[in-house]
Formats: C-alpha cells, structure tokens, sequence
C-alpha cells in the first residue's frame, strides 16, 4: 500500500480525482480528437516513474476519428491485462510539439506495492539514489502485479 | 503640442554634403543621419520600439535620433574618424516617431539597428548598446525600451533554452495540465534539515516541483550542501512515495561563476533535474549556465529578481517582454512571469504577452497585449512560464484560463500555510487543477463556471474545502502600473 495522500501512483493527468467513467473518459478522447491528436493505449506491469516506454496496445490510432471507437481498444486492453496500468496517449505531430499532449491512467491493479527508495551510501555524506519497483523482483510475465 | 506628421515635415534632413556633414562641430543628431524617415528596416535588421519622454522644447524627432545615435555610434560631436568606416550602414536609424496615445509628452520611436552591430550569440553586447549610454542620456527625461523585433538571422546565432518545456515535459512524464510547485517558505532561516522536511511534504502531497527562493544561496543558517543533500534526500523519498519524478529548483546562485558551477556539478551528482540561477547573476553568466545545463540534461530555471527595478514604470527602464525575448534567446528553461492575479504587479494582458514571447513559435504583433512586432522564433525552443506570488487554489479556473497548460502555478503560502499541513495544501491544489483541467476538457466554461467546479471537487476533498475556506476570498486587486497603451488603429503598427 503506498503511503501518499492518494494511496496509489499518481502518474497522469486525473489521479487525484475519483476513477473516471467511461462516460467522461470518451469526453476526455473527444476533446483530444478535435485538437488533432492521435490516442495510443499503452499498459505495464512495472510503473517505475522512470519506465518511459509501457508496451504498446497496437500503433497509435492516427486515422481513428471517433471516441467510440479508442475508448473499445481500451477496454480490449483492460480485459486483456486487468491486473496492469493502463493509460491513455494522446500525440499531438504540430511542428515545434511533436510530443505527447494528454496522459492518463485508465486501469490499475487491485493492489498498488509501489516503490523502495534505495540508499547507497557513497563518499563523505554523499548518498546515491535509486527508486525501485516492489513487482520487478520477479520475472516480466510473471509478476502478478502486487498479487502474492 | 507638435504632432508627430508635423515633426517630421518640420525636422531638418541628413546633410548629405560630405564637406559641411564632417566639419569640425555640432550637429543635430537628426542632421547625422540617425532620422531617416523614408527607411525600410531590412529583414536583418533589429527593430526597437522606444518611449521617450523629449525634454521640454526638446523636438521629439531630434530625440528619437539622438536614441538612434547613442545606442550606435554617435558620440556628442563630429568625428572626421566616422570617414575611415562604412560609417553610414553602422549608423542607428529612427524612422518613425509617433506620439503615446493618450500621454501628452510621451512618444513611440521606432529604431533599427543593422545586424552588423551585434556579436553573434551575445546578449551582453546586444543589450550595452540597445540599453547601453542612451538611458542616462541629458535630452532625456526618460526612457523606455517597449518591444524589440529580433531578425530571424540573429535569433539562429543562439541555442535558445537547453531543454525547452516539450522536453521538459517528456524527461518530466507530465504532459497536459500546468505543473504545480511551491517556494519552500520562510524564505530564510530554516536548517538543512527543517528544509527538506518541506519539500519532502509538499512533493509527497502532490507537487511537481518544489523551489528555493531568490536569495536563498548559502547563508550562516544553511550552507548550500547541506541543502542540496537534505532536499534531494526529500525529492527521491517523494519519487518512490508517488511513482512520478520530482524535483525541487536548487539555486546555484553565488559569488563568482566557480562558485555557481561547483554548486551546479554537486547538484548533478545528487541527481537532481533542475538547477536555479537569478535575474541578477547576469547575461553571461545566464549564457554561461545554459551551456553548462544543455552539457548536463538539466532544466535550467530562472527567478527573474530584481527585474521589477527596470520593467514596471512605464515610461523609463525596459519591458519586461524585451527581458523575455533576450532570455528566450540567452537560453533559461523556465522563467518568471507574473500572475496577473497575484500578490504582485500585472496587468492580465500584458502578462498574457510575456507568457506567448515564451512560447510562441510565432509570436504575432497584438497590440492589446503590448507586442508591437511579429516575431519569428525560428524552432527555438520554447520556455515554461512560471506563476508565481500571492495565488491560492481559489483562483484555479482563471489561472488556466489565463494562462492555459504550459506554465508552472507556484502556490508557495498558498500550500505550506494550509490549515491541514503541508501536504494537505499540496493535495488542495492539485485536487483543484486536476477537477479544473478535465472541466475545461469536457467543455466547461471555467472562468464563469469555476467556482462551482471547485466546490464540487471539494466535496469528495476535504483539503481544498478547508483552501477554499480559508483564502476562497482572497483577491488582490489593484490599478496596474503597466498597462499596454495603444489605440487600435495602424498609427502605432510598424
């Protein structure tokens, strides 16, 4: 159980509000589509912050024009990995941009273990960090994502 | 008062008869060919627009090229040495002098400046002439750099910021909301260790950033590493705490550039992403650190102290949109820019200039909002605003509104003095954006609509009920100094 205010990873645009609906889900889609972007659906089992590249659910829906359409590959997502992070990207190609626009996690595990902070302590009062994930002591595949 | 088309058809012309033009002497400035009223800048040319306030009986044009003359090569006689150079392409030229708009006394003058005045990637040269002599100049009774139109050419002669705010965003992983921060507060004072239990509570509650404020450098109560170790300590507790990256703005102002660059590297070591530098340390040593940051992946931010001496009357000093531009170029990551509803100075439009000169690709001349010229940014990267001074999360939906995603709220007071705590303060503003941000996404009007967003939010979040409860009513409105004067007409386009 993580410890902040929230209790879980807070990575993303919404998660300090309540889990978003599917309903207000598809408004957050629309508004990214009638700005152009592109949505992605990505998941993973290891939510390091500094885990850039979750796997891709499929390319990202560059010529998908309706919300209908993105909000059922996320939930082809969810029922495919229920037990990992999910999020949704939106990718905005406008020259001098050319990055992602709106991110947010759409599905999560039951249990969120989160993250040791690590300690090594070097020269003088010098201290090396490294933040680490609970769920990466065992094998990608088998990790069960906070599952004992 | 003489109007400005009258000026000109009165105002004596360039002496173009080479034998009377370098007689030993002196001349009207506008005699030596710094009023050329038929001039078309070339697209390598600066263009500066100046307010000036003439003496009195000074002749407004023969002000303007003396503004002219004194920012380039004039000196206060004739100079048969002029002869041994191509003395009339160094020249400065006014071409066009109009009166403000509703302030007798007062004049717009335009000035352009061939690109061969400035060394290339050099602010500190650009700006000892554009703001060099000429302010402290007799004729004068003041003076006032309002915009500045930077030729593509000149702009490509420097690397612009190290990291850019779309980088920012991606080695942050934080991408379409404004990021939150807060100054660690009292501003002096506190140990090391009482520090870092700030920004370890503030980053732990839900902030992006935390920042050491303008004159926290290494005093008697905190010796700068016992800071830098105590806060990154704090900032990687939070990291594992959250499961998103933090940081906290270490300022590595100092002493001398050795100083500042032995602060720099510790902060590497420790890992943080962010350094700090002020306003005041200067261009080269902003041009300095820049480079330093764009070797070392790190975000530089720049709190702009001391800017409010030279930027706020308007009619002596410089615009701080004509700041903006130099430290877009100079090359700073994050920079600030006001609050427009803050404790400090701003007129919200005005504000809402600085905030596009950083941001822009394009900036387009809009006067309501005090730019004069277009500006073309050529690819440079973009800075992220930062607001700051005075904001609580009450004012949520008009600062989104105002300002839009790219920019950095900063509630300082507005977090750590939240009745709850600190993190409680922390939860209160982020709980605010969040709710504010998905509102205006669903196609809310927030600024009409945003106190009800608010409260709504506040109903499943107790600690921005008791924020709300607390400063919901704070405002700070006063008359602002720096209002855009302009009339909506093309008298004052170039």
């Amino acid at each position: 159980m993580m410890t902040n205010p929230t209790g879980r990873i807070t990575q993303g645009q919404f998660s300090f509000l309540p889990d978003l609906t599917d309903a207000e889900i598809t408004a957050q889609i629309e508004y990214g589509l009638k700005r152009g972007y592109a949505w992605s659906v990505e998941y993973t089992d290891d939510p390091h912050p500094r885990n850039t590249y979750w796997e891709m659910f499929g390319m990202p829906m560059f010529d998908l024009k309706d919300a209908a359409g993105v909000l059922l590959e996320m939930n082809n997502c969810r029922k495919t990995f229920p037990e990992h992070y999910i999020r949704l990207m939106a990718f905005d190609s406008t020259r001098n941009i050319e990055s992602i626009a709106m991110s947010f996690i759409v599905n999560r595990p039951a249990r969120e273990p989160g993250f040791a902070l690590e300690r090594q302590e070097s020269h003088g009062r010098n201290i090396r960090y490294t933040v680490r994930s609970y769920v990466t002591d065992a094998p990608e595949g088998e990790r069960g994502n906070g599952k004992a | 008062m003489e109007s400005g088309a009258e000026a000109r058809a009165n105002a004596p012309t360039e002496i173009k008869d080479v034998k009377k033009r370098y007689k030993a002497g002196v001349l009207k400035y506008r005699q030596m060919g710094y009023w050329v009223p038929d001039y078309v800048p070339k697209p390598t040319d600066t263009v500066c627009l100046f307010r000036i306030t003439p003496q009195e009986g000074v002749d407004p044009v023969e002000a303007a090229a003396a503004v002219a003359g004194e920012s380039s090569t004039a000196t206060w006689t004739v100079v048969w040495t002029d002869r041994l150079s191509a003395c009339d392409s160094y020249r400065a030229k006014a071409f066009k002098v109009e009166p403000v708009p509703n302030t007798p006394g007062q004049y717009f003058a335009w000035v352009a400046y061939d690109i061969i005045l400035f060394e290339e990637g050099s602010i500190a040269n650009m700006t000892a002439s554009l703001i060099g002599n000429v302010f402290s100049f007799k004729p004068l009774k003041a003076a006032r750099l309002e915009d500045i139109q930077i030729p593509p050419a000149y702009v490509k002669t420097f690397k612009g910021p190290p990291t850019g705010l779309i980088v920012e965003r991606e080695r942050l992983d934080k991408f379409g909301r404004p990021l939150l921060g807060a100054t660690t507060k009292p501003k002096l004072g506190l140990s090391g260790r009482n520090y870092g239990r700030v920004i370890y509570e503030g980053l732990k509650g839900g902030l992006d950033f935390m920042k050491d404020d303008e004159n926290i450098n290494s005093q008697p109560f905190m010796h700068w590493r016992d800071r830098f170790l105590y806060v990154m300590d704090a900032v990687n507790k939070a990291s594992a705490a959250t499961g998103e990256v933090k940081g906290s703005y270490l300022n590595v102002t100092a002493g001398t550039m050795e100083d500042m660059y032995e602060r720099a590297e510790f902060a590497k070591q420790l890992g943080s992403v962010i350094v700090m530098i002020d306003l005041v340390v200067g261009w080269t040593t902003i041009q300095s650190m820049s480079n330093w940051a764009r070797r070392n992946d790190m975000i530089l931010h720049l709190h702009r102290a001391g800017h409010g001496t030279y930027t706020r009357q308007k009619n002596h000093g410089v615009s701080f949109r004509v700041i903006a531009k130099w430290l877009r170029l100079a090359g700073v990551d994050h920079m600030h820019t006001g609050t427009a509803v803050g404790k400090l100075e701003g007129d919200p439009l005005t504000v809402q200039g600085y905030y596009n000169v950083c941001r822009d690709s394009f900036t387009k001349q809009d006067l309501p909002r005090g730019l004069f010229f277009d500006q073309d940014w050529c690819d440079l990267k973009k800075v992220m605003p930062v607001a700051s001074g005075g904001i609580h999360a009450g004012q949520m939906h008009q600062l989104i509104d105002l300002f839009g995603d790219d920019v950095v709220l900063q509630f300082g007071g507005g977090t750590i003095g939240h009745p709850g705590g600190i993190q409680a303060g922390a939860v209160a503003n982020r709980v605010a954006l969040e709710a504010m941000v998905k509102a205006r996404n669903e196609g809310r009007d927030i600024r009409t609509e945003g106190p009800e967003i608010l409260r709504r939010a506040a109903r499943f979040c107790s600690p921005l009920q008791q924020a709300l409860d607390t400063w919901g009513e704070i405002s700070f409105n006063y008359t602002p100094t720096d209002a855009s004067d302009y009339v909506a007409t093309p008298a004052v386009a170039h």
